[in-house]
């Protein structure tokens, strides 16, 4: 027995919700980049599910394709925040907004 | 005579000389520091000699070329020589070479034009000689006979107008000369923009030949004598020689067009003589007639050049009676004479006017020659009030004065007597007895003014303050030379139209390029009549001026006085005071001056302001400043959106894919 693909797009969709919500209320900048990395993982779901649905395997490929291009991003976006924390000794994004007129 | 156009070229190759010399040398003055003061004797010399030289060097071949052409011409007719150096611009059917074209025309004026220029170039090494700019004087001075040159020989039109440009563009530098003083510099504007108005006539002029002949070569000449015009054209020969005569009144200082020639007397002497009395002035008169035969297929247009020169003759001539500056005297003679011009032209007798163009070449040029030796002994003193009894003290600068002054007057058997009276015996065979009697009354007053000249300057007692009297001197030799050779012309030029009537030399050597009029008879008895009359009117002028310029005794402290007070001739005065309003309407030169800045000038400035104020600054940069505003404020409000939050953006984000979602989804 199989779990049906509707499954599949439901538990991304509400994967992604969740992650964008989060991008967008959380004022912790690893939050938001919690958030960020599980709006990636819920469309890679979709993306993998859409896949089987075509029965089409190079899905796979771009996946992890991304999976890698992610860890990389992950590493350079810590990276700011370790940087950032040591210069204003905070990562809450609200009080990080000089980059205006 | 196949290097036609070396004549002009050589002034060009003295100007790019001296010009390059000159700015070199000023340029290294600079360098080390030095300023003013008259140049070395080594570099005076050597501009002197590359000035002269080069003239001198294009008269000889311009006499090489035209004396035996004159000699085939009369002795049974020769044509026209036209050469062509290379083709300058051509569209279509149109095209326009670089020629130069010899005929009897123009080999008239070559003649004067080199041999009167060559003389006041020699002239000008000795007068101007104290001068800093002596190098830069005579490179202008080159380029103008170049221009000049150009003007007189050129096969058509355009190259006509190129050299009639130069000129005008000479003219400018040289009254500029002293451009240092503001007068000299705004009389050089004066002048420039003046000729601009006649110039505009000119050059629709030119185009209207095109329209009427399909040619700019004077050809068209010849067509215009057998009367085939295009009738398509969309001017006709009146608008035609109406324009052409417009660019001629410029040029040639008529009314009303004739105020920037008193004012252009800031420049040097030499240079008024050359240029402001002698040849540049004459060019209108020679566009006229060089286009003779358009000219007479339009009979109104005729009249009216009549009448402008007439009218001119008698206008400027009233100014000159009561002028005190010497030059300003001899400026409005010299506007006076060329109305004569007109007013030949005017009435058909075209080879009159060339005559006298001929004749009040060397009477002009050596009475400017002899002011010019007269401002030099004085120490630049213009002002006649201040001269007197100078006859003994440069006494040859005296003697061709007279001769000069005597020819202008008409004095038989010199030049100024068979040109004048020829004018006046041609006007009076076609019938015009008011311009004659025009004609008549300005001679009188030109006898009059220019023995007022003489008298206050040489005669009776010296007027200038004692340094002035202590320095005194006569001239060197180059300007002394000069002014005997153009007194001597002056006494024998007229010569050339002896015997009188029509078979005589000059008229029949013109004749194939000249348009031909009509003669009208007239009874020798009536010839001879016409001649006393003109003769006596010159004479009662002359007469009443050494009545009343006795210049003796001297003013008390007429040395001390400043010019304004001192009252030479009471009995003039006295005749001013009696006339009234006239004679102080001559006095303020008729007002046209003020007259001008009202009615042109003033209005020409308001809309010049309203421009400026109202349109340029209000509506021009209203709409820059207006549009810059826009921006700024677009920006203001844009701002708002960059706060800075990452949160704010990534709502953005967020709100914007949604949308492309939407769209892409309910299109």
């Amino acid at each position: 027995m199989s779990v049906p693909p509707a499954a599949f797009l439901a538990a991304g969709t509400i994967l992604f919700v969740i992650g964008l919500v989060g991008a967008l209320l959380k004022r912790n900048a690893l939050s938001i980049f919690l958030s960020i990395e599980l709006m990636m993982n819920a469309v890679n779901l979709l993306f993998l599910t859409y896949g089987r649905m075509r029965g089409d395997p190079s899905s796979h490929v771009i996946v992890f394709f991304v999976i890698a291009i992610a860890a990389a991003e992950a590493a350079v976006g810590l990276a700011v925040f370790v940087a950032l924390f040591r210069s204003r000794q905070t990562i809450e994004v609200d009080r990080v907004n000089l980059l205006k007129w | 005579m196949t290097s036609l156009w070396w004549i002009p070229v050589l002034p060009l190759l003295g100007f790019v000389v001296n010009g390059a010399v000159a700015l070199a040398s000023s340029s290294r003055r600079a360098r080390r520091g030095e300023r003013g003061g008259p140049l070395p004797y080594g570099e005076r010399l050597f501009h002197g000699l590359v000035g002269v030289g080069t003239v001198g060097a294009s008269g000889v071949l311009a006499f090489a070329a035209l004396v035996p052409w004159t000699q085939q011409s009369l002795a049974g007719g020769a044509l026209p020589v036209v050469e062509t150096v290379f083709r300058w611009m051509f569209a279509g059917d149109f095209s326009v070479d670089v020629a130069f074209r010899l005929d009897a025309l123009s080999a008239l004026m070559l003649s004067f034009v080199t041999f009167v220029g060559t003389l006041i170039h020699l002239y000008s090494v000795g007068y101007m000689q104290e001068e800093e700019g002596y190098g830069r004087y005579f490179a202008f001075l080159n380029l103008f006979m170049f221009a000049m040159l150009t003007l007189v020989l050129g096969a058509n039109l355009p190259v006509l107008f190129i050299g009639w440009e130069g000129v005008g563009l000479c003219s400018y530098l040289l009254i500029g000369y002293y451009y240092d003083k503001d007068f000299a510099v705004a009389a050089g504007k004066k002048a420039f923009v003046v000729n601009r108005v006649g110039d505009v006539g000119f050059v629709l002029g030119i185009f209207g030949v095109l329209a009427l002949f399909g040619t700019t070569d004077f050809s068209f000449l010849e067509a215009a004598r057998h009367q085939i015009v295009s009738d398509t054209a969309p001017l006709s020969v009146y608008a035609v020689c109406l324009l052409l005569f417009l660019g001629a009144c410029g040029k040639s200082a008529q009314v009303p067009l004739y105020v920037w020639l008193p004012d252009a007397m800031a420049g040097p002497t030499p240079v008024s003589a050359l240029i402001h009395a002698a040849t540049m002035v004459t060019a209108g008169v020679y566009l006229v007639a060089r286009t003779s035969t358009v000219f007479v297929l339009a009979p109104d247009a005729m009249t009216l050049v009549a009448w402008v020169g007439a009218g001119t003759a008698i206008f400027a001539a009233t100014i000159g009676l009561a002028q005190n500056d010497i030059k300003k005297v001899l400026a409005y003679s010299t506007v006076s004479q060329l109305g004569y011009m007109f007013l030949a032209c005017g009435v058909g007798a075209f080879a009159a006017g060339m005559f006298h163009v001929f004749t009040h070449a060397f009477f002009k040029a050596c009475l400017f020659l002899g002011s010019g030796s007269v401002i030099h002994a004085m120490h630049h003193e213009q002002d006649m009030r201040k001269m007197g009894g100078l006859a003994p003290r440069v006494p040859q600068t005296f003697r061709t004065m007279l001769v000069a002054t005597l020819a202008i007057s008409g004095i038989v058997p010199l030049a100024g007597f068979f040109s004048k009276d020829q004018i006046l015996g041609s006007v009076a065979a076609a019938g015009q007895w008011t311009l004659y009697a025009v004609g008549v009354l300005t001679a009188a007053m030109t006898a009059f003014y220019m023995f007022r000249l003489v008298r206050m300057t040489f005669a009776g007692e010296f007027r200038g303050t004692h340094e002035q009297e202590h320095h005194v001197h006569e001239s060197p030799a180059t300007m002394t030379v000069p002014l005997w050779i153009l007194a001597a012309g002056s006494a024998v030029a007229g010569f050339i139209w002896v015997p009188f009537g029509v078979s005589s030399l000059l008229p029949r050597f013109l004749a194939p390029a000249l348009a031909e009029v009509p003669e009208h008879e007239m009874s020798h008895g009536a010839e001879l009549g016409l001649m006393a009359l003109s003769l006596g009117a010159a004479i009662a002028g002359i007469a009443l001026a050494v009545r009343w310029y006795t210049g003796r005794p001297a003013p008390e402290h007429a040395a001390h006085k400043p010019a304004e007070e001192i009252v030479v001739s009471p009995a003039a005065a006295a005749f001013c005071e009696r006339t009234g309003a006239l004679g102080t309407m001559i006095k303020n030169k008729w007002n046209v001056d003020e007259g001008i800045e009202a009615v042109v000038l003033g209005p020409f400035r308001s809309i010049g302001r309203f421009l400026w104020k109202g349109f340029d600054a209000l509506f021009i940069d209203g709409i820059a400043n207006a549009s810059a505003f826009l921006v700024e404020l677009t920006g203001d409000l844009l701002r708002f959106f960059t706060t800075g939050n990452v949160r704010n953006y990534a709502l953005g984000f967020t709100l914007g894919v949604l949308f492309l979602v939407a769209y892409a989804l309910f299109r």
